[in-house]
């Protein structure tokens, strides 16, 4: 060994240790100064303060830990509407930028380049402060299709009232697996015989046809609950029934949604792009019909570039929800690295917690990756 | 004269489908035009439906005869290729236009026609178009935030004086190209410092900071004059000591009283906002995550284990949580882990963590560009006997450098974009001046003229940023 090797590594490890050595000692002292003892027993006791919306029952009699739980699912929720909808979105304008039409192509390049030119928390604001206070109030709107009313005090939606909803969500499993073996099927039968089966459409139809079972065999049975406005005092209304999304989660999953979509929309062309016209010559030359081309050339190899910086954007989608505490919705950072924290003090605690929760969620999702991208990566021989 | 086959439009009566197309699609434009910009719905003898589809009836069919293959006129052709080449395309291509019309009125009026920019209070804001005036009033704190009005030539002169000295680059003749790269790396970002620090601020908020700046002036002084054997472990050990020497031998508040200018008024940092501080917050992030970024690539592909996983545990780290959080962590939990008496300014707390943060992505982006060379860049480069640095610095950096321009710029134009959430702290630059502002008693209800202007300016910045990143781009592609 010599020394050139051992030094830098030796007096990096001291930096390092320095440094923490240096905040923990110092963190001690501001600890016993203040009186506080380190510790997560806090997550136990009572967090006797109320949140505006959440999926879970809570309230101040719940502890804190219960607390964390409820920001989280905010989270999740706020993330999940948004990926789906920055999904579709970017998708369809991912398309419209390789459109032969000059004006579609034109007018989704002006989306891309505004939407992502903008920062996200200016776009948050602007859907929250000013076009969602233009709405008008409960008592003065219109409904939409009869059922939905959207109001400056959230959109109300009619809910469904489900009896045995358990055997519908087990049809709709049965569904997927089944559906999971058709594939597997499939494919066997296209490797050996070389006979294509019609996977898409026989899929499409178990998804109807076994949840349709069991409403008719299963006595699964929906109903549905329309919102219906009540008066609270002399001017103040309100919806009653049905489900209540509150302008937070409207104007936050709009604005994440928005943004992230220009991001995919880059991601899906440069997939698209990225297949070579002789890919695409060659399997027409072959006789495979532009639907066969589609599916079996071009595609596959599309995804296997879109699908890595998509993923990567969905991360990004889910740690910029936390944008969500400049406007008040109660998410993991609001609830937790926010209320939660101003009552308790205990600021290493709570912030080491929700770091610890995103950090464990994006490193999941990037070991997730690297064995997706190991396993779909091109075997050259 | 041939059989007209009006399903099937061919080049034989190429005028009889041109006209009667032509007129058919210019009916229908005319008809949404009339109607959206003079109010004034020349079909409404028909029954409500028909009369709200007729238009895009029109058009559609207008479109569909003038769909003529090689007619010849170069105009049609184009037309026909660009966004009439099939019934779906046309139906899209319709729609667009139509929705451009519809939509054009409102906005004009909204943005032109019925705003106002007279007067100096909110009272003449009565018709329904935007309240430029509120803009105009408040112009001042949206660029400045608190800045006091009379002390705001400090902020223009420095900004003025900085935007010149980082033109100089273009402007150097070939003596002095050499030097460049050492000016804007290490001179220039000395002086913006220095301007912000005696200038703008005028006053003793980066005490802490300023010895190490000075450290680190002198060591690199100095560094030249050193065989370059020693440089790597003199970088580390000078520096540091320095600092020391500065801070507890040389009576050092000395000297900067000494360097204190008398004449200017100090103004503290909770003061600064507005896009001038958007502007300091992303020029020094920028200036500081780049080295940081690029240190942490090199790091991540060093032989030595324990700076491997160092480098990849800062970067993991950085990487997997919310800018938030980082700025909750550097406003709620880092003055715990500093000792009672010591204190360090709001918004070098932020730069650090921003520039922590984004040089996380900067090493990654960096690292990308190192894997793509080949292998044998770095064969050769040993080969003529360079050692690590000499290899770096003179054959592996240029190159994966100019990969990666683009996704560098990517990672700059996040950062700026990221700037307005250092609200959490309470710095409150463009955005968060125009929330301020927005509660004001006096100006309630302007909200989305303040968000208009944001986001022009953000556009403004952040487009101009992507162009000139295009053409760095373009400038600098190499055939490989």
């Amino acid at each position: 060994m010599n020394i050139k090797k051992i030094l830098p590594q030796l007096l990096t490890l001291l930096v390092v240790i320095l440094i923490f050595g240096f905040f923990s000692y110092n963190a001690q002292v501001n600890m016993e100064n203040r009186g506080i003892t380190f510790g997560y027993g806090f997550l136990s006791q009572e967090s006797s303060f109320d949140v505006q919306f959440s999926l879970i029952e809570y309230d101040g009699s719940h502890s804190y830990f219960r607390a964390y739980l409820v920001g989280l699912l905010n989270t999740i929720l706020v993330s999940v509407i948004g990926i789906i909808f920055a999904t579709i979105i970017g998708v369809v304008v991912g398309i419209a930028r390789l459109s032969n039409n000059y004006l579609i192509e034109r007018t989704a390049a002006v989306y891309v380049e505004f939407f992502r030119n903008i920062p996200l928390l200016l776009q948050i604001f602007f859907w929250y402060f000013a076009a969602l206070r233009a709405l008008p109030l409960p008592q003065d709107t219109e409904p939409m299709f009869g059922v939905f009313f959207l109001t400056i005090k959230g959109f109300f939606v009619p809910a469904f009232v489900w009896n045995n909803l358990d055997i519908f969500i087990y049809s709709i499993i049965a569904a997927i697996i089944s559906i999971i073996f058709i594939r597997i099927y499939a494919r066997k039968k296209q490797e050996n015989e070389g006979i294509q089966t019609p996977v898409l459409s026989i899929s499409i139809g178990l998804l109807i046809i076994l949840p349709l079972l069991s409403f008719l065999f299963g006595g699964v049975d929906a109903s549905v609950e329309v919102p219906v406005i009540k008066q609270l005092s002399q001017s103040g209304f309100t919806y009653e029934g049905g489900i209540k999304l509150p302008p937070e989660l409207i104007s936050l999953a709009l604005a994440l949604s928005l943004y992230t979509a220009t991001f995919i929309a880059e991601c899906v062309r440069a997939g698209v792009q990225g297949v070579s016209k002789g890919q695409k010559e060659a399997a027409a030359s072959i006789g495979l019909t532009p639907n066969q081309v589609l599916k079996l050339v071009v595609m596959p190899q599309a995804l296997r570039i879109i699908i890595p910086p998509t993923t990567n954007q969905y991360l990004n989608l889910t740690k910029n929800s936390s944008l969500a505490a400049a406007i008040a919705y109660p998410d993991l950072v609001l609830v937790f690295a926010g209320t939660a924290l101003m009552q308790t003090g205990r600021a290493i605690e709570i912030v080491s917690i929700t770091m610890l929760t995103y950090l464990s969620l994006s490193i999941s999702i990037s070991i997730f990756m690297n064995w997706y991208n190991k396993k779909i990566a091109i075997k050259e021989k | 004269m041939n059989k007209l086959n009006f399903l099937q439009p061919d080049k034989n009566n190429l005028n009889t489908y041109l006209y009667t197309g032509t007129i058919l699609v210019a009916l229908s434009i005319f008809i949404v035009f009339i109607n959206s910009f003079f109010k004034k719905d020349l079909i409404s003898f028909l029954p409500g439906s028909i009369s709200f589809f007729l238009p895009l009836i029109l058009g559609f069919i207008g479109l569909h005869l003038i769909r003529i293959d090689y007619s010849g006129l170069k105009f049609l052709d184009s037309i026909n290729k660009n966004i009439n080449t099939n019934n779906f395309n046309a139906f899209l291509s319709l729609l667009i236009v139509f929705v451009v019309i519809k939509s054009l009125p409102p906005l004009l009026s909204w943005f032109i026609i019925d705003a106002n920019i007279a007067g100096d209070s909110k009272d003449v804001c009565t018709g329904s178009g935007a309240c430029w005036t509120y803009i105009k009033i408040w112009f001042n704190r949206f660029m400045y935030g608190m800045y006091p009005n009379a002390e705001q030539w400090r902020i223009n002169l420095s900004f003025i004086a900085l935007a010149f000295l980082g033109t100089i680059g273009f402007f150097a003749t070939e003596k002095f190209k050499k030097y460049l790269t050492l000016y804007y790396v290490v001179v220039y970002p000395i002086i913006a410092f220095f301007f912000i620090f005696f200038f703008i601020s005028g006053g003793p908020i980066f005490f802490d900071f300023s010895y190490g700046i000075i450290a680190a002036v002198i060591s690199i002084i100095i560094g030249f004059l050193i065989p370059s054997k020693f440089k790597m472990y003199y970088f580390i050990i000078v520096p540091i000591t320095l600092y020391i020497l500065l801070k507890y031998v040389f009576f050092y508040e000395e000297l900067i009283e000494l360097g204190k200018l008398e004449a200017l008024e100090w103004v503290e940092t909770g003061a600064w906002g507005g896009l001038s501080l958007t502007f300091i917050v992303s020029f020094f992030c920028l200036i500081f995550c780049f080295p940081i970024g690029l240190f942490l690539s090199l790091g991540r592909r060093s032989d030595f284990p324990i700076i491997k996983y160092f480098s990849i545990g800062m970067i993991e780290f950085w990487r997997g949580v919310p800018l938030i959080t980082v700025l909750f962590m550097s406003s709620v939990m880092f003055p715990m882990f500093l000792p009672e008496d010591m204190f360090i300014d709001k918004l070098v707390r932020v730069i650090i963590a921003i520039s922590l943060f984004e040089a996380a992505y900067v090493a990654e982006v960096i690292r990308g560009g190192l894997q793509a060379l080949p292998r044998g860049q770095y064969d050769a480069a040993k080969s003529l006997g360079m050692g690590y640095w000499k290899m770096h610095i003179l054959v592996i950096l240029p190159q994966a450098l100019k990969l990666v321009i683009p996704g560098i710029a990517n990672t700059f134009l996040a950062l700026v974009k990221d700037t307005p959430l250092i609200f959490v702290v309470g710095l409150l630059e463009i955005v968060g001046m125009l929330n301020l502002a927005k509660t004001n008693p006096e100006w309630l209800g302007f909200a989305m003229e303040g968000y208009v202007f944001a986001s022009v300016l953000f556009f403004i910045i952040c487009y101009a940023m992507s162009k000139y990143s295009y053409n760095l781009e373009q400038k600098y592609k190499t055939e490989r």
